[in-house]
């Protein structure tokens, strides 16, 4: 991957991964901050908390003895190993005794809690005898030399202190270091910086093994895709089978392809066939009018000409005429015009229309519908697309080796309803040419005899394609059975 | 289904000349009607756009008015939308090169009377025309039609000649219904199949003319004069006498 840090902050990975990882951290510091002041102050009150009890023992000291109990209590105390500090000062601030050599000045000038951790020196335990010994001596922060020394062996610590007015003026303070809540607090950060550093770490590396594979995905989608653009319409997108968004979309492109590719043929096989069916009337059209041109002709002639010259364009209109519509139909007709129809009467209507036709030509015409079959369509289109299959019926039913007939039925079936028109004609034993003959302009080598555009099943077709339904030719026994399917109205 | 304009029109029958005015911007299609008009008796007015026809047509009394739909300054819905809104009823006629059902079914919410496709057969214009006719609509509150010693009543629905009953079907007392209420004028068979099936398609086979020939023959036979006659090239007309 050479791809410059621009150019990864490009792709929309490398972009969710760092907010992620922005959100997360931010969580996470949140987070932190929020247990560590909840923690401390937890911890504070419980100082607090010990600080009373300790107070109060050396109350109950005092009541005994007065001061001489209550001093050799602290004195004692002070010499046990802890994190308690004691002190006693008198009036002056100067200090007694206790386990404090020094402290931030003025921390006992004011009675009750102190209200932010304060600064003190601590001596070390041997020398609390000399101190008592010495406490007359001048104690303020700059003490005997050994004292001092002594002092800075050890570091200046925080502590929170309760200052205390004895009934004498004398001063008493109680307090308690505070070095185990900022060992706390130490913990805390150095957990936290290893936290952020490690989901720093993890973003890198869900970037790198999650972004960067959809990155590839993506990037083959689009190489595909140019590839196809450049011209090969056959050319599909990859799908890895793992049925992801990618695969979908590839998927759901693919079908889109399929479909252009397919519209493309179509419309090249049509373009082909329109040169074909249109141009060669147009000929014939063009030789006939020479031909009157040229040399003498009587009148009659010329009228006879004409005549036939009108009646070859009414044939290219009609065929044109059919092209349109059927193109119109593929290409999404629009549906303004659709509403209740009721099949059985465009049955019963398309067969009355028939019906002396049929009697003429020496076939059987029967509609057998009972009932109202209701789809939502278009009435006129209907009567269309089911006028040209009785038509084609009747024409091909006369080479029937029985009685001529077409039987119209019409039947639901779930979620279907099937109006058939089955003819006992020669039908089309050939699978192959049965699926041919919904196709534009196909003629089937035995229809070519019979007059026509070849565009009457592919106009039905088109038509049932409008009423997202189907037509499906299926072999009779004997003859055809033109099956078109309509998907029922859902209130059925 | 042709019939050249300059076949005779003697042949048929018209309720007088009739005064039209044809609004088409396409120059030699308006000269070709105006022609041709003339030719089968009526005076023809020619207008090139959609202003000068809504003009002409706002100032003139015409008995029926032929608008082509798609025109330079002004399209012809919209010149009927203006003339019906100033009270104008003069039948109109649609001449489109659109011809799908819902180009149909708004040129005539529009306020057309009738809607014909291009390219058109003149003779089927012709008999459109003459239909549309207002002076030719006063049959429509009539209840007893009578053409020559064929009487047909719309009430009972019953049909008879010389005083002799006919039986006849359903749809073939619609189809004489139709051709009685325009006796003496040419009736196309894409006329028949629209208003008396309802259907605006063209159907591969002639079915109509079987129909028509089914009905002659109830209504014809054992009487030794037609009435029922075929127009050669343009349709049927029912004529008495």
């Amino acid at each position: 991957m050479a791809l410059s840090v621009p150019a990864i902050m490009k792709t929309t990975a490398a972009r969710l991964s760092a907010l992620y990882l922005l959100l997360f951290a931010l969580c996470a510091v949140l987070l932190v901050f929020y247990m560590t002041s909840l923690s401390a102050r937890m911890l504070t009150a419980q100082t607090q908390e010990t600080i009373n009890d300790e107070v109060l023992g050396l109350a109950r000291a005092y009541q005994r003895g007065g001061l001489p109990v209550l001093v050799r209590v602290v004195e004692n105390r002070s010499r046990q190993p802890g994190a308690n500090l004691y002190l006693i000062a008198d009036a002056n601030g100067q200090i007694l005794t206790g386990n404090v050599q020094s402290l931030e000045p003025g921390v006992i000038d004011t009675e009750g809690w102190t209200t932010e951790p304060f600064s003190y020196r601590r001596f070390g335990e041997g020398e609390l005898d000399r101190l008592r010994s010495g406490t007359s001596d001048q104690t303020p922060p700059p003490s005997t030399g050994e004292n001092t020394v002594q002092a800075e062996g050890e570091k200046g610590h925080n502590a929170i202190a309760l200052v205390l007015r004895l009934p004498n003026q004398m001063i008493m303070l109680v307090g308690r270091d505070l070095g185990e809540p900022e060992r706390f607090r130490a913990v805390i950060r150095r957990a936290l910086t290893l936290a952020l550093g490690m989901m720093g770490l993890g973003g890198l590396l869900i970037w790198f093994f999650v972004g960067r594979a959809a990155l590839k995905r993506i990037d083959s989608v689009s190489e595909a895709s140019r590839r196809i653009m450049g011209g090969d319409l056959s050319g599909r997108l990859p799908v890895t089978g793992a049925g992801d968004e990618f695969d979908r979309l590839s998927e759901n492109l693919n079908s889109m392809l399929a479909r252009i590719a397919t519209l493309n043929e179509g419309l090249k096989q049509v373009s082909d066939n329109i040169a074909h069916d249109l141009k060669t009337p147009l000929t014939r059209l063009r030789n006939r009018a020479e031909a009157t041109l040229s040399g003498k002709h009587k009148p009659a002639d010329y009228r006879q000409a004409l005549e036939g010259t009108i009646a070859e364009s009414d044939q290219l209109i009609k065929t044109f005429n059919a092209i349109l519509m059927i193109s119109r139909l593929e290409a999404g007709y629009s549906s303004e015009h659709t509403n209740r129809v009721d099949l059985a009467a465009a049955v019963r209507d398309v067969a009355e229309l028939y019906e002396p036709v049929a009697e003429e030509a020496g076939v059987s015409l029967e509609a057998e519908v009972d009932g109202a079959f209701i789809v939502d369509g278009n009435r006129e289109l209907i009567g269309q697309a089911l006028s040209n299959i009785v038509d084609n019926a009747i024409k091909y039913s006369t080479d029937s080796t029985s009685k001529p007939a077409v039987r119209v039925t019409l039947e639901r079936t779930h979620g279907e309803i099937r109006l058939c028109v089955a003819d006992n004609g020669q039908g089309i034993p050939d699978d192959a040419d049965r699926a041919r003959a919904t196709e534009r302009f196909v003629r089937l080598e035995k229809s070519r005899s019979q007059p026509g555009s070849g565009l009457g099943l592919s106009l039905a077709k088109a038509v049932m394609t409008f009423h997202y339904g189907r037509l499906d030719l299926l072999p009779g026994n004997p003859g055809l059975s033109v099956v078109m399917s309509f998907p029922a109205r859902e209130d059925h | 289904m042709q019939m050249s304009a300059t076949q005779p029109s003697s042949e048929i029958a018209y309720n007088g000349p009739m005064k039209i005015l044809v609004i088409e911007d396409d120059r030699e299609a308006a000269d070709y009607l105006q022609k041709a008009f003339a030719e089968a008796g009526h005076t023809a007015h020619v207008a090139g756009d959609g202003e000068t026809g809504f003009a002409l047509a706002d100032a003139g009394d015409y008995d029926v008015m032929v608008i082509d739909r798609m025109m330079p300054r002004r399209d012809g819905l919209s010149v009927i939308a203006g003339l019906r809104s100033r009270g104008n009823t003069t039948p109109v006629l649609i001449l489109s090169a659109l011809g799908e059902v819902d180009d149909r079914v708004t040129g005539l919410r529009a306020g057309g009377d009738d809607y014909l496709t291009k390219p058109y057969a003149f003779s089927e214009l012709l008999a459109r025309v003459e239909v549309l006719n207002r002076r030719a609509s006063a049959k429509e509150a009539e209840t007893v039609y009578r053409v020559g010693d064929l009487e047909l009543d719309r009430l009972s629905h019953s049909v008879r000649r010389a005083a002799r009953e006919i039986t006849l079907q359903p749809r073939e007392f619609r189809l004489l219904e139709y051709l009685m209420r325009h006796a003496g004028q040419v009736v196309t068979r894409t006329m028949l199949l629209e208003n008396v099936w309802d259907y605006h398609f063209d159907p591969q086979t002639n079915v109509i003319d079987v129909h028509v020939s089914r009905l002659r023959g109830k209504i014809e036979k054992g009487f030794d004069k037609p009435i029922l006659h075929t127009v050669r090239g343009a349709g049927y007309m029912l004529k008495g006498g």
